[in-house]
């Protein structure tokens, strides 16, 4: 029962072969038994989900079968809920507990789901690996010395080690998509936009943007349903006409182009990453899809733009953390200079503390034109190139990761670990669409193939997605893990 | 262009952040690191590029001017480190 | 050596919306500390901001008053900086997109005279808390009730050359505003704030001496004190062969003088860039007519009807639509009593002694347009006197029951009766031989006295053109 995609608990609860309160009782044990190990829960919801699972149960034999009803899921520790803690991996909200619930959080209330509890992730959300949370690394269920990927890295192992049926994530520059790669799941990560940010802490406003975080393709069309939308709470939410993203989920890929990018199949890329993604692509072929390599000529500028743009974003978006309303402040400070000082540098780890610093840098009088704006332009080219490509194909493949998972503690470069995101950051800068799902093994560590869609395609995405896994079974993979609840 | 401790100290203090003695060659190494990365696009001419400043080529929607929210400051004060009468503390602002 | 000052000011107003900037809390003066602060306020963790149309409007509405450019695509930016009354460590404005470009407005002198000023531009954004300096052991308090309030910031063109030309701009912006009915701008309560920019250069000069900025001063009183010491000071520092720095100082009205408030090693570098979470704000030319539709008339339109329509002098026309609530008030007892003259005389003469002597607005007068028609309708149809007026004003400060009642209650009625009249002449006459006498030998002046006696008589309820007609008669 662990192992179904969403859609097929939500049948199995359908058909009465199990009830919400049983299943959710199930992730629960699987959850104590297994969270010591992978570290991928900061916080679980045993009674407040048991609660909600009862009433997912009435709710269905009163008639009502939602998608979604009764499906137990966890949210990353990033969106705001109500009463429980909500931490974003920083000591610095380690006794925050929100006042409110994160608009996405509300709507799967209302979908029925069941909140397991809250997943781990790298420290507000800045990390590629999951190593900078204040509570400690996840681990890679498929190898326990290696890291899950980040930032949601918590809830890429709670789906892979079949610890909840389905979860969200957030992603800025990869960190839906590099972990479902790393973990060998599927994570979406829709149009910026598409998705509230209410709820969800920021980033780096402009390009953070939630998505599903699953066992299928199938799966993330029924989460995106529950979490698109335009949202009068958030100014960046767009006023574009959601569809049913299941509705296109069969249609057949006979005809469609896909364009391979040639940067993303240059120096770097490891031989097994790419063996299996030419492999997904001939499986492509197969279904009637024609390829076509296309050029994204300022790719290789996105990991710098990026770092501009967002430790700029972020050195302000951080400020609110200062001691004075909420969160962490430091013991006894002699004045006020020292309280922010102190708090700030006692409350965030290394790597939030050397973005806030790089983005202040940036920022800072007489650097704005040579980093911020200059970045910005930067971020308009590689849009164009988008624009170009997605004039001669309907989506881009290429690989989610120059490699597979690495072992914790391997790169302790930040320069090295911002380079894990090359292939994805371009998508997040450019506000589109982007699928990581599994496309093979290479000793013993899943791969992950990268899709993107032009501007809200999601439907177009999630198709192109859909149509692989029923294809092939990658998507079926599972890590083998020891221990009790197996 | 150059970082140098100077710079890492005002700009810590920009930030409200204390670098120790200790920290700071390691700060000053590492954030010298990604200035570098960050240089690579100083290598395009973007003259006569337009900026990008947000992905949604869209305006910006407005809100009748409505009260919405109540007073919640009894519950919202059990958050802050330290509030009295009202009010949240903080050591004293000398202006 | 002659100096000549040169004055920009920047002018906070906040508008008096229902809600804040960017969320749904009240956004009223004179709450309970933090009960208008609620999670966006707070800058709570995952809140977002939502951008109020009636502050919009306001700033739009402000911007056609003073006939400025209305920036049809205006742009938010975050300047960072750290404080604690500053929830988000960002204060939200505009920086290089405002709402209000450059426009101008006419301010009068005292000397009757006018000058035309520059705005340079006026952009909304968001205010600050405010931190309490009442010792809580050791400690500052904060609320947050005024973060996030909408305020415009209007900034002139350094074109204000000393500190009553500068008042008359602030009292220009007041009324205007006032008229708009965007903002309550009352100094004291801090609706109205004021930033001064202040340099001096030799006569003749073109380039800007180095300035200093004055902030946050409260009165229009201390704008003007506080420039005059300023100004004072930079002349002997340059005088004594030193430099102006250029820093911010405050205004202590107690000593009269301006002091530095921070030092330079804390120059700000307040890292402005466009706010993510908003979008550009784009409004077309429909949007500005409705708005241009929806406009009050303003005090120079209304200042220069009150000349036409009322035959009012300019000073006179000026005075009373300083402020629209005084320009309401005068014509609606011009139109009631049917005599705007008298009625200006009464309204800035009477009227405004008793109100500056209680420290009192238009809107808190104990004597209502309505009351105050009634009593220079009274006057006009002779049933008072304008002596009598005075005594019926008086009582109707602490009395409020109708003008008639209070004379028909103190038998203050004017005597017209023709035969009550002959009756006080002729006791007059027999009371004053010797100047009656001194009358009929030529002596004109005398006739004043004896009316008076009359009048006196009467208790000054004799008509005293019918005493003085009739004395005449008797004794011609």
């Amino acid at each position: 029962m662990i192992e179904k995609t969403a859609a097929e608990l939500a049948s199995a609860l359908n058909n009465g072969a199990i009830s919400s309160v049983e299943l959710t009782q199930v992730y629960l044990d699987r959850i104590s038994a297994h969270n010591e190990q992978l570290n991928a829960f900061i916080t679980v919801c045993e009674e407040s989900a048991l609660k909600q699972a009862q009433a997912a149960d009435e709710k269905r034999a009163n008639g009502d079968n939602s998608p979604l009803l009764g499906v137990p899921m966890a949210h990353k520790d990033i969106f705001c809920t109500e009463g429980v803690t909500t931490s974003c991996g920083s000591r610095m909200l380690s006794n925050f507990t929100a006042p409110y619930n994160a608009t996405v959080v509300e709507n799967f209330n209302a979908a029925g789901a069941v909140m397991l509890g809250k997943t781990n992730m790298d420290e507000f959300a800045m990390g590629s690996s999951n190593e900078t949370s204040f509570f400690g690394p996840v681990r890679n269920p498929w190898d326990l010395e290696r890291v899950p990927g980040g930032s949601s890295g918590g809830s890429a192992a709670a789906i892979a080690a079949d610890l909840c049926g389905m979860a969200t994530g957030t992603d800025t520059g990869g960190s839906i998509r590099q972990p479902a790669a790393f973990c060998g799941i599927t994570g979406f990560k829709p149009s910026y936009g598409r998705v509230s940010r209410w709820g969800m802490i920021a980033f780096a406003s402009s390009l953070d943007q939630a998505g599903p975080i699953c066992k299928s393709a199938e799966d993330a069309a029924l989460m995106t349903n529950v979490m698109a939308g335009l949202d009068i709470k958030d100014s960046t939410s767009a006023d574009i006409a959601i569809e049913d993203y299941t509705a296109q989920l069969g249609q057949s890929l006979e005809g469609i182009k896909i364009g391979i990018p040639k940067q993303h199949f240059a120096e770097g890329l490891s031989a097994g990453v790419e063996q299996s993604i030419r492999d997904a692509l001939a499986e492509y072929e197969k279904l009637g899809a024609t390829l076509k390599e296309i050029d994204l000529p300022n790719n290789h500028l996105s990991v710098s733009a990026y770092y501009v743009v967002a430790p700029a974003e972020a050195s302000a978006n951080l400020s609110r953390y200062d001691g004075v309303r909420y969160g962490y402040r430091c013991e006894n400070p002699v004045d006020l200079e020292d309280m922010y000082k102190r708090t700030r540098s006692e409350g965030f780890g290394d790597e939030v503390k050397r973005r806030i610093m790089v983005g202040t840098y940036a920022l800072s009088a007489g650097f704005y034109d040579a980093y911020y704006r200059k970045a910005q332009k930067i971020r308009r080219l590689i849009k164009n190139d988008f624009d170009e490509a997605f004039k001669e194909v309907d989506v881009v493949i290429g690989p989610t990761s120059p490699h597979t998972a690495f072992k914790l503690g391997a790169k302790t470069d930040p320069v090295a670990m911002y380079l894990e995101d090359i292939y994805t950051i371009a998508v997040n800068l450019a506000g589109l669409p982007g699928i990581s799902i599994p496309a093979g093994v290479s000793d013993g560590l899943p791969i992950g193939m990268h899709i993107v869609g032009n501007d809200f395609a999601e439907s177009r995405v999630l198709n192109v997605a859909h149509q692989f896994q029923l294809a092939t079974d990658w998507h079926r993979q599972k890590p083998t893990l020891g221990g009790a609840g197996d | 262009m150059a970082f140098d401790r100077s710079e890492v100290e005002k700009v810590a203090h920009l930030a409200r952040l204390h670098i120790s003695d200790a920290e700071a060659d390691e700060v000053t190494s590492r954030i010298t690191d990604i200035l570098e990365l960050i240089d690579k696009m100083q290598s395009v001419d973007t003259d006569a590029v337009e900026p990008l400043a947000h992905p949604l080529d869209v305006k910006q929607r407005v809100r009748p001017d409505q009260v919405t929210e109540s007073d919640r400051r009894e519950q919202l004060q059990t958050l802050a480190p330290e509030a009295e009468s009202g009010l949240y503390l903080v050591p004293k602002v000398i202006e | 050596m002659e100096w000549e000052t040169v004055i920009g000011l920047e002018v906070h107003v906040s508008l008096s919306t229902k809600s804040k900037l960017f969320s749904g809390t009240a956004s009223e003066f004179g709450a309970e500390p933090n009960t208008q602060a609620n999670i966006f306020d707070l800058a709570m963790p995952g809140t977002l901001p939502v951008f109020n149309e009636e502050a919009l409007r306001m700033a739009v509405k402000f911007g056609l008053a003073i006939d400025a450019e209305i920036g049809k695509r205006s742009v938010f930016d975050r300047k960072n900086y750290f404080y604690p009354d500053l929830p988000k460590g960002y204060q939200v404005t505009q920086l290089d997109f405002p709402t209000v470009g450059k426009g101008s407005l006419t301010i009068n002198l005292e000397d009757g005279s006018e000058r035309i000023i520059g705005v340079t531009r006026a952009h909304i954004e968001e205010n600050a808390g405010k931190s309490l300096h009442e010792d809580f052991h050791g400690m500052s308090g904060i609320d947050l009730n005024r973060a996030g309030e909408p305020l415009l910031e209007i900034v002139s063109e350094p074109e204000i050359r000393n500190a009553k030309e500068a008042v008359a701009y602030l009292k220009k912006l007041h009324s205007i505003v006032r008229y708009l009915d965007i903002s309550d701008a009352i100094m004291a309560q801090g609706s109205m704030r004021c930033d001064v920019n202040v340099s001096i250069r030799p006569k003749g000069e073109t380039e800007l001496g180095t300035r200093t900025e004055i902030k946050n001063i409260n009165s229009f009183r201390f704008v003007e004190k506080a420039i005059n010491s300023e100004v004072q000071r930079q002349q002997d520092v340059i005088e004594d062969g030193g430099r102006v720095e250029q820093e911010t100082r405050r205004y202590d009205a107690d000593r009269d003088e301006t002091f530095s408030m921070r030092s330079k090693e804390f120059a700000n570098d307040y890292r402005y860039f466009p706010e993510p979470d908003l979008l550009p704000v784009e409004i077309d030319d429909e949007y500005i007519d409705t708005v241009r539709a929806s406009l009050p008339e303003l005090p120079d339109a209304r200042k220069a009807r009150f000349v036409t329509d009322y035959g009012l002098s300019d000073y006179d026309a000026g005075v009373l639509t300083a402020t629209r609530e005084m320009a309401d008030y005068f014509e609606s007892v011009a139109k009631d009593s049917g005599d705007a003259k008298l009625t200006a005389n009464w309204v800035m003469g009477d009227l405004q002694a008793l109100l500056n002597k209680n420290d009192w607005s238009i809107g808190q007068s104990p004597i209502q347009a309505d009351r105050l028609a009634m009593l220079i309708a009274r006057i006009k149809d002779n049933t008072i006197s304008g002596k009598i007026a005075k005594t019926v004003f008086e009582t109707m400060i602490e009395n409020s029951s109708g003008v008639d009642e209070i004379i028909e209650n103190q038998g203050l009625k004017q005597v017209t009766d023709s035969g009550a009249i002959e009756k006080l002449v002729d006791e007059v006459i027999a009371n004053n031989p010797d100047q009656v006498q001194q009358f009929k030998d030529g002596k004109e002046q005398v006739l004043g006295y004896l009316v008076g006696q009359a009048m006196k008589l009467s208790q000054g309820k004799a008509n005293p053109g019918q005493v003085n007609q009739l004395l005449r008669e008797k004794i011609s």
